[in-house]
């Protein structure tokens, strides 16, 4: 086990714990932006898609994960941030002020949702998203002058600088600098009073008020940040999609979001990007699965669905951490071999515990 | 010796009970004041009236002298004045450190924009909150909790983290509900030492709601004594102890 | 004149939607009284019971009455099963967990359900299909009566079992303080399975009671969604709450269906369900609780 000797409380503010982090992370970037030389466009668009999910997953995880407010209707955030880069691209705008604009508008929807669901708490603060997720989604559709409804709108291509960003190619790397982008975001949230203020809102609210936390100003700026950072996965989305519909935006999105926080590991970064892979690559998982299987199995209209569902419901049952909880587990006893303890990670199982009066 | 608190004929009323019924009092700088009471007199009660988690429905609270009655829950410790809950409200997912630091949140300087950017104004209130805590660290012997999450500590480690967290707020006054309740007997003679030191160390006024009469006495000024909300007796706590109404109300009387 | 009756009409259908609504809403309140976890697979159940009933009813030719009390029967018994087998191992964590895993749930039923029965609208005939029933001058759907006579008479059942027998007491025990049931002696595990088990039941009664006026199909359990507003709305805490929740949403959308612009019927329910939370965030007849401190 490394036993990190720390000098100073700056160590403690670093978004990497250690130069061993740095030289690996530095690595992984490299690698990155190396990828579409080297793979086919087929995988890179999957891989632009993964890095989109994620930043909307990101942009969850700070509302859910972290200030503890459950939010079923994420994909409205998506969605407003799509159709703004389209209609304001096909206006005539430049990408550059397009993107943050997606970013804006979203987060103007989500103070709109957040501000009147300050009074309410976890259930029904759920539904009341599920509620707007769904006005949203119908409002994407009914505007038709705007949207052009169910007849769909076409997504122009942009250009920064005179380079079109254009193809697999062009939306992964685009993707990849927003998702940096994003990570550093949530990262100086963590280490800052304004991150501690969203944990502690989770965790009791009454003791947040004494502590001096405005709860109300808190929470807005949760669903602000969030919903800026979905919107701008929105605006990189409609490039992704080139073509955009409005059924897309529905109740399945928002839960496939969810899934990306729960499923990668809720409370951790490292977690959405994990959960963002699974998302993404199930279906395609299936799909090369499907050659495998027996005819009869392999063309059952809702096999996608149901291994989805499957794969949910067992992580919930043995690893409810998710994907980063049995990374750490794993790493765990690796480091501790051979003194591994099994009750190091056990919770209790006999009674849950109320969160009412 | 100032009043530095000061409650004028405080009333709150839920549904038809009186929790507490037209209670005045006055605390001076630098005293330990504390409030006892059997249960349901409304101890705890006045002490969400002051946190303003309650609204009163008459009466008064002032503070140095400023009206602070309508004041809302979260400005509260701006003013200068921290609690602790009778059932300890740590926040459980994280560290007693990132408790703490919660704790120096009212002094926070830098603004939303420059903490979502990590400029370097935010960084310097980080290293300054950081030497906070570390100061309430050493001063409450926590060194070898500092990075524990709160739910593998143990009971008397939480209260003293509890207290810790009110601390870091740098209060002027500080509200303690129950400190010794579910200590043992040396946990509840550190506990008296440790206000001791607040008082005279530290210079923080302190209001303080607790059963435990050998505390009580050991380390108050003065009592103030409730039942059924309203107040039965204020004085030394020989004068309290003795007052026939208190004893009639703690022992029982001739019918 | 034709226009009061129209009105009526609206209302009547509005009221029936909504009594289905209500009971499915129901089940999710029993099932969140008693053990605080909220299932956002009951509309899934209830198309599995409804899928049941069908396959009685047509597939073995069973008698209506006797097809539906063995639907209901069977779907609470896969109710207390599910509890046994999947739920109960996810005690002790956070209620996001379960709502996650519900949703889970509902994906795999939703499959199996397609396996089975194929992704067609299918139906059978009840002793209400097609039949009017003619009151004071109006004519009035025999379908849509029934609901309304069904809700109330489960609703007496319900009322009666919950307060005046053992195993219903023992319920009320159990959903208030947990810890504290297992003390005096209460099979509290058992006790939350039975729970699963009626509010299984119940979501069966509510297909049973649906099928006169709309086909079964794999999707019908997204109705849950409405149901889940009809719960909000009542006050999740409350059981007459998801009744009469139910049945102002149900009425709601009718009148909407018919008075607005086409298209805008499914968005009244959350309009409705918006805005009444915003007024009052607890819902319509929730008990107003402050954490003590």
């Amino acid at each position: 086990m490394r036993y990190l000797f720390k000098t100073s409380y700056s160590q403690d503010l670093t978004i990497w714990r250690h130069n061993g982090d740095l030289f690996w992370y530095g690595l992984l970037a490299a690698v990155m932006f190396v990828l579409p030389f080297v793979l086919g466009t087929f995988y890179i668009g999957e891989l632009g898609a993964v890095f989109i999910f994620a930043i909307a997953g990101v942009g969850l995880m700070l509302l859910t994960g972290y200030t503890g407010l459950v939010n079923l209707g994420h994909a409205a955030f998506l969605g407003i941030g799509a159709y703004t880069e389209a209609v304001l691209l096909t206006a005539g705008w430049p990408f550059i002020v397009t993107l943050p604009m997606s970013g804006i508008l979203a987060a103007i929807a989500g103070i709109a949702i957040g501000i009147p669901t300050l009074r309410m708490s976890g259930l029904y603060l759920a539904i009341a998203t599920l509620a707007f997720g769904q006005i949203v989604a119908t409002v994407l559709e009914k505007w038709d002058s705007v949207t052009h409804g169910f007849d769909g709108m076409p997504v122009p291509i942009p250009s920064i600088f005179g380079v079109q960003i254009q193809g697999a190619t062009g939306v992964y790397y685009a993707a990849l600098v927003v998702l940096v982008f994003s990570l550093w975001v949530a990262c100086n949230i963590l280490r800052t009073p304004l991150g501690r203020a969203l944990v502690a809102i989770r965790d009791s609210e009454i003791s947040a008020q004494s502590m001096g936390i405005n709860l109300a100003l808190y929470k807005t700026i949760s669903f602000a940040v969030a919903a800026f950072l979905t919107g701008l996965a929105g605006a990189l989305f409609a490039h992704y999609v080139n073509f955009l519909a409005p059924d897309s935006f529905d109740i399945l999105l928002s839960i496939q979001f969810l899934t990306i926080v729960f499923v990668g590991g809720i409370g951790s970064l490292h977690g959405v990007i994990f959960g963002a892979l699974f998302v993404r690559l199930l279906p395609q998982a299936i799909a090369i699965a499907r050659d495998y299987l027996p005819s009869k199995l392999a063309h059952l209209p809702g096999l996608e669905p149901s291994v989805f569902g499957l794969i949910l419901v067992l992580v919930i049952l043995f690893e409810p951490a998710g994907i980063y909880g049995r990374w750490l587990k794993t790493k765990e006893y690796f480091q501790a071999f051979p003194m591994h303890r099994r009750s190091a990670f056990r919770r209790q199982r006999t009674y849950t515990r109320s969160e009412r009066v | 010796m100032a009043a530095m608190f000061r409650a004028d004929d405080l009333s709150v009323q839920f549904g038809g009970i009186r929790a507490v019924d037209s209670v005045s009092f006055e605390v001076r700088a630098g005293e330990v004041f504390s409030i006892i009471g059997p249960n349901g007199a409304g101890k705890t009660t006045i002490f969400n009236l002051i946190s303003r988690i309650y609204q009163p429905t008459s009466g008064k609270l002032m503070l140095d002298g400023r009206d602070i009655t309508s004041v809302p829950a979260y400005q509260v410790a701006g003013l200068g004045i921290a609690r602790t809950f009778q059932n300890i409200e740590l926040f459980q997912n994280a560290s007693v450190l990132q408790n703490l630091l919660i704790g120096c949140h009212c002094h926070v300087k830098a603004g939303i924009l420059s903490q979502i950017c990590f400029l370097p104004s935010a960084k310097r209130d980080e290293l300054v909150h950081r030497e906070r805590a570390e100061d309430v660290i050493a001063f409450l012997g926590l060194q070898r909790y500092r990075h524990t999450l709160i739910g593998s500590l143990p009971y008397g480690v939480r209260k003293v983290v509890e207290l810790g967290r009110a601390l870091c707020t740098e209060p002027k006054l500080l509200l303690l509900d129950e400190p010794s309740s579910g200590l043992n007997v040396e946990e509840t003679e550190g506990m008296g030492y440790w206000i001791e030191d607040i008082k005279q160390d530290l210079g923080i006024t302190v209001i303080m709601v607790e059963h435990d009469m050998s505390l009580v006495s050991a380390v108050s000024d003065r009592v103030l004594a409730l039942n059924y909300g309203r107040v039965m007796a204020l004085g030394t706590p020989r004068e309290v102890q003795t007052h026939p109404d208190v004893v009639r109300a703690y022992i029982g009387g001739e019918a | 004149m034709a226009d009061a009756a129209r009105l009526l009409q609206l209302i009547i259908n509005g009221a029936a939607s909504g009594c289905i609504y209500g009971i499915i809403a129901l089940g999710f309140v029993l099932i969140y009284k008693a053990t605080e976890l909220v299932n956002f697979a009951q509309g899934d159940i209830m198309m599995l019971g409804g899928f049941t009933a069908f396959s009685l009813i047509t597939w073995f030719g069973l008698n209506y009455w006797v097809g539906a009390i063995l639907a209901v029967l069977i779907t609470a018994g896969f109710g207390f099963l599910l509890d046994v087998i999947v739920i109960r191992r996810v005690m002790g964590q956070p209620q996001f967990a379960v709502v996650m895993l519900t949703l889970g749930l509902g994906f795999i039923f939703r499959a199996a359900a397609g396996i089975i029965w194929g992704y067609d609208s299918v139906g059978y005939v009840t002793p209400f299909t097609n039949k009017t029933v003619k009151i004071g001058g109006l004519i009035l759907g025999a379908d849509s009566l029934s609901v309304l006579g069904g809700t109330v008479l489960l609703c007496i059942v319900l009322y009666l079992f919950f307060s005046h027998t053992r195993l219903g007491i023992a319920m009320q025990a159990a959903s208030q303080n947990q810890l504290a049931a297992y003390y005096m002696g209460i099979p509290v595990r058992t006790v939350f399975s039975l729970i699963w088990a009626i509010a299984a039941g119940v979501s069966a009664v509510a297909a049973i009671l649906l099928t006169p006026i709309s086909m079964i199909d794999v999707n019908m359990g997204f109705l849950g969604i409405k149901a889940f507003a009809a719960a909000v709305l009542g006050g999740f805490g409350s059981i007459p709450g998801a009744l009469v929740g139910g049945v102002i949403i149900g009425i709601a959308e009718q009148l909407a269906g018919f008075y607005l612009p086409a298209g805008f019927q499914d968005v009244t329910s959350n309009v409705v369900l918006l805005g009444t939370l915003i007024l009052l965030p607890q819902g319509l007849f929730a008990e107003k609780m402050v954490k003590r401190v």
